[in-house]
């Protein structure tokens, strides 16, 4: 399957995908509580400059403004019989800044999870979970999006269920998890577990990784997991800019450009070939970023203290790759389940 | 793995054995042995109190104690939950009945905008296993939906959830308005969600950040005590 990132990825040696979204649209306006992809049909201008913000700063990738566009988002507005249109419009608007940027541009049609958890834990069922995805995907690929980019995700029964909607849908996919408990996802899965599940998937991802999570140190840590995991598959590396604050009635993340930089070109020695950020990062993030990406050499990839003296401490000891995880209890039924 | 130990039989175990045995089932999330093990100790004429505080609230602290430290997860913990409401359903007529003494009441929901609510029912499932009563209002609760509630239910403490940055700054809403009535000392309010931390949780005016469930029922029994304390002093 040739498709645009594809052809990048054999073509360059890394790409760099864009920045925060939530936090921008909040900078612009966007009230606590309010979705953002009604904007696509309500605010388009401001989705553009949303979107040229990071074009501009030198992103070879971008996500669509569809994150919480599947019917388990849309719910809460009551807009769940728009997610062809809102996503079709997040799409459209990707595409418009693309094509006027003049080079070759990703619109990478984000897909965030349905928020609810699936069987048999939770009540959704795999096929619901599918189908809601495939409703999004159809709608992104309307709209011209290049790839399909699923993310933020916690249980490997989800990515599954995306992964599936792509192929469904007949479009290229990336599908990144977020790191966010001990260093794994909230359900426990690891870096290497996702490395794994990602060389399983038929079609596999064409790209796999991490974004989101506790801050950008600890990104770095799960991409040293997908580097020790071995898969053949180009992995991803979308931190947050730091640490979420409160500042004046708004978040604000502490870390600086010039902490990103470093993170961008730490991530891309640690073997990620798609480099960017997540919440808090802003375009002047992204400018470092691409600058230090160009200028610095590829060096050997960092080790944990070096991540840890540099981008900062990890938020746990262990992240479960490392053999020095605590197991659960053995307890004398165990096993028996 | 293990089928020689296959054949404990419940009813066989002493009351000390029973115990912690049901300690280990809450921790497999096995909720028919817990189920059965309630029934067992009700029989041998156990008070329900002692069986909620002795045997389920003391499973689920070690459940607690071990998803605090990233030796757990979800699954594991919305399994033991699981396993917890089995026992709690035979319990919670007769603890009624018994007039047991109550923890506290906490009233909880996902702030307006915001549809997560795993990390939410995880607490109120800890915070119910811990004893606390729960009064769950779901997700995306405005403001008055959570000031109607505590006053309507007299709640001790307020719990807000958020996961997401752009729904976060909407606990600061609540809390103002609360303050504006006049109200805010009157209730324990707890911040939790997955971007937030203790900086967050201050700057907003809340009286704690909670990183997780199991620090959550810490919290909020300590506080409750801390408030008690202030009402006798």
């Amino acid at each position: 399957m040739t498709n645009l990132l594809s052809r990048l990825l054999t073509e360059r040696d890394w790409l760099m995908t864009d920045g925060a979204t939530g936090t921008t649209l909040f900078n612009m306006g966007l009230q606590s509580g309010d979705s953002p992809e009604l904007w696509n049909a309500d605010h388009p201008d401001r989705i553009a400059t949303l979107y040229k913000g990071a074009v501009d700063a030198g992103s070879d990738i971008f996500l669509t403004n569809s994150f919480g566009g599947s019917a388990a988002r849309l719910k809460l507005h009551d807009s769940q019989s728009r997610v062809r249109e809102l996503n079709r419009l997040a799409a459209e608007i990707g595409r418009e800044v693309a094509d006027a940027s003049g080079r070759d541009v990703v619109v990478a049609g984000s897909i965030g999870p349905t928020g609810e958890i699936m069987e048999p834990m939770g009540a959704l069922t795999h096929a619901s979970a599918v189908e809601m995805f495939h409703e999004q995907a159809e709608g992104l690929k309307e709209g011209g999006a290049d790839v399909l980019w699923v993310e933020t995700i916690s249980a490997p029964e989800e990515y599954k269920a995306a992964a599936e909607a792509a192929t469904l849908a007949g479009m290229p996919w990336c599908g990144t998890m977020s790191f966010d408990t001990a260093g794994r996802t909230m359900m426990g899965f690891t870096s290497a577990d996702l490395s794994r599940l990602a060389d399983r998937l038929d079609p596999a991802p064409v790209a796999f990784g991490a974004n989101c999570g506790v801050g950008a140190s600890d990104l770095l840590r799960t991409v040293l997991g997908f580097r020790a995991a071995g898969s053949e598959i180009p992995f991803i590396a979308k931190g947050n800019a730091g640490i979420p604050k409160y500042v004046d009635g708004h978040i604000h993340y502490d870390g600086t450009p010039e902490l990103m930089a470093r993170y961008a070109v730490m991530a891309r020695d640690s073997g990620a070939k798609i480099i960017g950020g997540c919440c808090g990062t802003q375009p002047d993030h992204l400018r470092a970023m691409r600058k230090a990406l160009e200028e610095t050499p590829k060096g050997p990839a960092p080790s944990l203290e070096e991540i840890a003296a540099e981008i900062g401490g990890f938020s746990s000891d262990s992240d479960g790759t490392d053999g020095n995880a605590v197991a659960p209890r053995q307890n004398r039924r165990r096993g028996r389940k | 793995m293990s089928d020689e130990e296959d054949d404990i039989i419940l009813s066989e175990l002493n009351d000390e054995e029973l115990v912690q045995q049901m300690f280990d089932d809450l921790y497999d999330g096995l909720k028919e042995e817990i189920e059965e093990s309630v029934n067992i100790l009700l029989e041998r004429k156990w008070e329900p109190y002692r069986i909620l505080t002795e045997a389920l609230v003391g499973g689920m602290t070690i459940v607690g104690q071990d998803f605090r430290d990233g030796i757990l997860f979800v699954p594991e913990v919305l399994l033991a939950a699981n396993a917890m409401k089995g026992g709690m359903a035979i319990l919670k007529p007769l603890l009624i009945e018994t007039g047991a003494p109550r923890v506290g009441k906490m009233v909880m929901g996902t702030v307006k905008g915001d549809i997560h609510d795993i990390g939410k029912n995880l607490v109120g499932m800890m915070m119910e296993g811990a004893g606390f009563e729960i009064v769950d209002l779901g997700i995306n609760t405005d403001v008055d939906g959570y000031l109607n509630a505590i006053k309507e239910e007299g709640a001790d403490i307020l719990g807000m959830s958020a996961l997401l940055t752009t729904t976060m700054p909407y606990m600061k809403v609540v809390i103002d308005t609360m303050v504006e009535l006049g109200i805010r000392d009157d209730y324990i309010v707890l911040v939790g969600g997955a971007p937030l931390n203790d900086e967050f949780g201050r700057a907003i005016g809340a009286d704690a950040y909670c990183r997780d469930a199991a620090v959550a029922v810490e919290t909020a029994k300590e506080l409750i005590a801390r408030k008690h304390n202030q009402m006798s002093a």
